[in-house]
């Protein structure tokens, strides 16, 4: 029954750096674009799934929760101010969405909100497993790092690293969805993210070793984990040719991969500790009657439903989306799809 | 343990529930109007019903948009303000938010994409459902909640292990009585809101004589609407009332205002009640009318709040006036509703300037009962967060300081402000526009009042939302 939740949250987690990753990396690049119709484009391409995206973060959050309250109460209160500024950032792209074409006078102000937050959400998420990895100060399962227990250059690093990385998912995903200048864009930009990001890895595992970081441990402990960086590069090198070529699908696909295989690594390394070296899964799960009271019904039935849920709204939205049809994101949308009708 | 942080944490809490309340109330309602509005247009094929309905979902998008990442704040403050709580009655409340979250919002988010934005990619039938889909997710949400909050007000089936509330009989908290009494007034009082702000608007635009048709479907169905909830959620309000006398016997003295016990009670109508001097002042109260509403008697012995020693006291003004301002609220909502039927039915409503204006200016009356509502019922619960078992101040978070939660109140504060000033802005710019505004499409055709006439050639094609 542990195990089973101990699964449930590490797929949800998946999905949500995964999902909520590409639009948040979508927001980023969003920032760093003037073009106003190139804007759009971007928007458009994550408008009807940024929301089913962000679902999954109350999933992790909720189940979290639900199965593990002590890691639940523990970290949530020990990242206080992160997570301010993260819901904040949360709130102020997420409102952009609504707000954004609707304002005439004030689109610069939903502009930047949409960037920024992005920015600010994916780096306090970074800056979070980085913390987790070098060990959160915890005496007798209490926190007791006080307000800033999370601050240190390592997981500032790693802060930067996950922006840099879902602006990776968010350039493969545009690359897909996008057709024109904003594919050419991300195209463009792809390289760059990719050489930036494998250095910003370099630095954290030089980083690791220097500090020696308990972490390190696992990995001479457990060779076979050595499997996850090896899919990784391999997806990385299919990157790199896909990307050459311009094959607009294998990108994403790629990137995705990359995602999981660290996620896998980080994830396996940890084991069995939840908040690592300090709260294991053990210690932290809720007593037997939460654990099957919420398998019986959400865990077994509703949960592969989600997921295919997930799934149905990816499939009605699939497709291109075109730019040049008009400024308006919806008539963007239509454009393509009357497009779409017309070579069948 | 300081005192500070508590108190900010409590005004956090109050502020962005408050918040974030605002929106359910009014989607929950509209969800389940739009999915009547799409069937009537599937079975009827009048064109008016797919204008109201595209109008309707415009708004409906910014509001649900607000509700969700107003909510998500909501999921996560439990873990940062309240720790303790959750570390404590997690096992109970975990896995009721998990599976609001699971069954409600994985059927809201999922099919919310499907309505805003799906309507050319999928057959009709399936746009329907999608509708009841979102509909239903609204209201297993709030069922959720409910259940979860009427434990902390009453809670039931659990033990204690090791400081930690453990479930020991699921059976009871999901169907025990009290939810089946506040969900159903929590829900009533969404559709409500709902009713209200659908009238109000078509009222305005009679009165500005503008989108006849379709102001007509808004005023009607709303008020008719209203007419036959009003009553059901009167009655729901008084077995509301039921429980809270017989479960949390402080809140209601304080409700009611009655500091000493009183054989055969009065009813304090109005007044100021003082709690230095456990008084009440200029008070205007009905004798036995008291004993009558507790507990349906001439003769029944009501308790007073001095029987509870201070430090397990609810304060008493907030209560106290927030439980009338509710009840006034209710009432002149039934009387706008019924007379308001009246008036459709004999055909004259449209020439009443009077009470349309009444009708315009109703729509904050739900949104005032519904938070007034929640201040009496979670204010009224104080000093304990799960009634009678957890204390308030010990369910914060042990470490949490003045300076994180102060800073944490003025970014709440300062962002809500902001993205709910916007969004009413743009909300009042919708609505302004109209059922044939084209604001959120600056398309070539756009007329920004659509001439009456169209209305009625309902054979011109007409897709509000798409790229015409
Ligand atoms: C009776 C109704 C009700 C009440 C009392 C609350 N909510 Fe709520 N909540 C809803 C009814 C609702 C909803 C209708 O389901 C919303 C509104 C818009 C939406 O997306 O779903 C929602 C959204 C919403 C979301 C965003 C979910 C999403 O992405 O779709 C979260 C995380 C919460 N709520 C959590 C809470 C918590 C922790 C509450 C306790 C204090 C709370 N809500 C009170
Ligand atoms: C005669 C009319 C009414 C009575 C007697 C009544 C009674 C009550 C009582 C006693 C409570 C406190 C419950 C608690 O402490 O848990 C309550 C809560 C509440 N009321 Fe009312 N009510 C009435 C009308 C209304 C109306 C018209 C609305 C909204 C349109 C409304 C919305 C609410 C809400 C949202 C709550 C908080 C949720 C809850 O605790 O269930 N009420 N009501
Ligand atoms: C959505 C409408 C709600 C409103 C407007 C509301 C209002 C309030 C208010 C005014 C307070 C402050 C009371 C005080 O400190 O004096 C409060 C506290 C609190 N409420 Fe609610 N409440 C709502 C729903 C809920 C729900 C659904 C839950 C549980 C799931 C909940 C749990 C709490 C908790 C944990 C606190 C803080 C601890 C406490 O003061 O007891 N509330 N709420």
């Amino acid at each position: 029954m542990m195990i089973f939740w101990v699964a449930v949250l590490a797929i949800s987690t998946l999905l949500y750096v995964l999902l909520d990753g590409l639009d948040l990396g979508v927001g980023i690049i969003f920032g760093l674009t003037r073009d106003e119709a190139k804007r759009d484009v971007m928007m458009t391409a994550v408008t009807p799934i940024w929301d089913g995206n962000e679902t999954w973060l109350i999933v992790t959050g909720v189940v979290l929760w639900g199965a593990f309250p002590l890691v639940y109460a523990t970290l949530l209160s020990a990242f206080y101010l992160p997570l301010l500024v993260m819901l904040a950032g949360l709130i102020l792209r997420g409102v952009a969405f609504e707000f954004r074409h609707k304002a005439k006078r004030m689109r610069w102000l939903w502009d930047w909100s949409f960037a920024g937050g992005s920015f600010v959400a994916a780096f306090v998420q970074g800056l979070t497993v980085g913390a987790l990895v070098e060990g959160l100060p915890i005496a007798n399962g209490h926190y007791v790092g006080g307000e800033f227990g999370w601050l240190s250059p390592f997981s500032v690093l790693c802060g930067i690293g996950l922006c840099i990385g879902y602006m990776l998912l968010g350039a493969a995903w545009l690359v897909c969805k996008c057709e024109a200048d904003v594919r050419e864009i991300a195209y463009r930009q792809m390289p760059v993210l990719s050489i930036a990001l494998l250095a910003f890895l370099v630095v954290v595992f030089v980083y690791a070793v220097i500090e020696h970081l308990p972490v390190m441990d696992r990995w001479l402990e457990r060779p076979y984990l050595l499997l996850f960086p090896a899919v990784g590069v391999a997806a990385a090198i299919t990157l790199v040719s896909s990307v050459r070529q311009r094959r607009d699908g294998p990108p994403f696909l790629m990137v995705v991969l990359i995602f999981a295989a660290a996620f896998s690594t980080l994830a396996i390394s940890f084991w069995p500790y939840m908040i690592p070296f300090a709260i294991t899964i053990e210690a932290a799960a809720a007593p037997h009657a939460s654990l099957a009271f919420m398998f019986w019904g959400a865990g077994l039935f509703v949960f592969p439903l989600m997921l295919l849920y997930t799934a149905i709204s990816y499939r009605v939205f699939r497709g291109k989306v075109t730019g040049e049809a008009s400024a308006h994101p919806y008539a963007g949308r239509v454009g393509s799809r009357e497009k779409e009708e017309a070579q069948p | 343990m300081d005192v500070t942080a508590l108190l900010l944490s409590r005004f956090q809490f109050a502020f962005t529930v408050s918040f974030h309340i605002i929106f359910p109330s009014f989607t929950i309602g509209l969800a389940a109007w739009l999915t009547v509005l799409e069937a009537l247009h599937l079975a009827t094929g009048r064109p008016a019903y797919r204008f109201v309905f595209e109008f309707w979902l415009k708004i409906f998008g910014i509001a649900f948009g607000l509700g969700v990442v107003s909510g998500i704040v909501m999921a996560f403050e439990f873990g940062t303000n309240w720790s303790e709580l959750s570390r404590i009655s997690g096992p109970i409340q975990g896995p009721l938010l998990t599976y609001e979250t699971f069954t409600a919002f994985a059927l809201e988010a999922s099919f919310f994409g499907v309505l805003l934005f799906g309507r050319k990619r999928v057959a009709p039938w399936f746009y329907l459902l999608s509708t009841a889909m979102v509909a239903l997710g609204t209201t297993l949400s709030a069922f959720w909640i409910m259940v979860n909050n009427s434990w902390m007000q009453v809670p039931v089936g659990y033990v204690i292990e090791n400081g930690i509330f453990v479930p020991s009989d699921w059976a009871k908290i999901i169907f025990s009585p009290v939810v089946w009494v506040r969900f159903p007034h929590m829900l009533l009082a969404s559709y409500l809101t709902g009713t209200f702000c659908v009238a109000a608007t078509g009222a305005w635009y009679l009165l500005r004589g503008i989108f006849g048709t379709e102001a007509r479907i808004m005023l009607q169905m709303g008020l008719y609407l209203a007419a036959v909830l009003m009553p059901v959620q009167l009655y729901f309000g008084h077995l509301t009332g039921d429980y809270v006398h017989d479960e949390q016997p402080a809140k209601f003295a304080a409700i009611e205002g009655r500091w000493h016990d009183e054989q055969p009670a009065s009813e304090v109508l109005i007044a100021i009640p003082d709690e230095s001097t456990e008084t009440n002042h200029y008070a205007i109260s009905v004798p036995v009318l008291g004993s009558l509403i507790g507990s349906m008697s001439f003769t029944s012995r009501e308790i007073g709040l001095t029987n509870f020693p201070p430090q397990d006291r609810p304060p008493v003004l907030i209560p106290f006036f927030a439980f009338r301002i509710m009840v006034g609220c209710g009432m002149i909502m039934l009387m706008l509703a019924w007379l308001g039927t009246y008036l459709c039915v004999k055909g004259r409503i449209e020439q009443n300037r009077i009470f349309l204006w009444c009708t315009f200016l109703s729509f904050p009356l739900p949104y005032a009962a519904i938070l007034t509502g929640w201040f009496t019922a979670e204010v009224g619960r104080q000093p304990w967060t799960v009634y009678g078992i957890l204390r308030t101040a010990d369910a914060m978070t042990p470490f949490l300081t003045t300076r994180a939660a102060t800073l944490s109140l003025i970014v709440f504060c300062t962002v809500y402000t902001l993205i709910f000033l916007f969004g009413i802005f743009y909300i009042y710019a919708l609505l302004r526009a109209g059922p044939a505004g084209r604001l959120v499409l600056p398309a070539t055709d756009a007329t920004p009042n659509r001439p009456m006439s169209v209305v009625k050639h309902p054979a011109a094609p007409h897709h509000p939302t798409a790229g015409e």
